[in-house]
């Protein structure tokens, strides 16, 4: 497993996702400055970390889109190349058309700090393999932009062919308002592309692989993404 | 040459900062708003003077960064 970790300015969570591959892989990714043009050659895995790219200027993720390298990351996703962007990455991979929607401010207004629960809605892809359909895992999220919308069209088809990933539930595993933390449509956390190579979410799965902080409910992801 | 974009949220797109805003005017006892959605203006200076060209590129920059045309709709004005 070759990954290249995507370094724009103001990402912030590089660090993380480095530290949750390395751990996984036993190796070190490649952290690629946004102004490059191309990725290392024979990059199996890109990952868009979080943070700020750009100080959220325009909208969240709108200029690191538009950045050199996102040029190779298309090129490198539309070759089927596994390509997973969090928080801050996936406003970048929503702005960049990688993914369908968008993440708009959250409803109630306030950035969130805190542990939340999402249930794995399709555990068959090469992200999520490594839990069972319906888990209930904790991960951390820490965004204010992260009310993921889309029309309705887009909505029914994300649903209809299995694209959404994780879904914000109760410890419980309940999907409902209260569950939401940020009003995004039908609870979505985490939504993949139509060939299933392509993966945003605004958990922070990167920052559950160590027990001393937190949890360990996201070592599958890097764990399965590593095999 | 100068033009004037303005990018406005969709109708029915939900807009928290603007219902912040109708809260604050709300609390200074500013009374008779009704409702408040916050949009972005950019002023832009445009070299030559071809309207029609203008207007074109204009529409590319919107379509392609100025605006998410998923949630917000843009508006050109050349002055």
């Amino acid at each position: 497993m070759k990954a290249a970790v995507i370094l724009f300015p103001g990402s912030n969570r590089e660090r993380d996702v480095a530290r949750a591959l390395r751990h996984a892989t036993g190796q070190e990714p490649a952290v690629i400055w946004h102004g490059d043009h191309d990725l290392p050659r024979g990059t199996d895995l890109v990952v868009l970390p979080g943070g700020f790219s750009y100080g959220d200027y325009l909208r969240c993720g709108a200029i690191a889109a538009r950045a050199p390298i996102m040029r190779a990351v298309a090129r490198h996703a539309s070759r089927g190349g596994l390509t997973l962007g969090i928080c801050n990455g996936f406003q970048i991979l929503c702005e960049a058309g990688l993914l369908p929607g968008v993440l708009m401010r959250n409803d109630r207004r306030r950035f969130i700090c805190k542990m939340q629960q999402v249930r794995v809605e399709n555990a068959a892809t090469s992200f999520t393999r490594g839990y069972a359909p319906g888990q209930v895992v904790k991960f951390a999220i820490a965004h204010g932009e992260g009310n993921f919308e889309a029309d309705d069209e887009t909505l029914r088809a994300i649903e209809g062919n299995g694209q959404t990933a994780f879904r914000y539930c109760s410890a419980a595993g309940d999907v409902d308002r209260a569950s939401n933390p940020n009003g995004s449509e039908n609870n979505i956390a985490g939504v993949l592309n139509e060939r299933f190579n392509v993966l945003g979410l605004m958990p922070h799965p990167e920052n559950l692989i160590d027990p001393q902080t937190g949890g360990i409910d996201g070592r599958p992801l890097f764990a399965a993404l590593a095999a | 040459m100068k033009a004037r974009i303005t990018v406005t949220l969709k109708p029915g797109v939900l807009d928290p900062q603007g219902k912040a805003i109708e809260g604050a005017l709300r609390s200074l006892s500013i009374e008779g708003v009704k409702g408040v959605r916050q949009g972005k203006v950019f002023d832009i200076e445009i070299d030559g003077e071809d309207r029609s060209g203008a207007r074109a590129m204009l529409s590319e920059a919107c379509e392609r960064l100025l605006a998410n045309t998923i949630v917000e709709n843009y508006a050109i004005e050349i002055v």
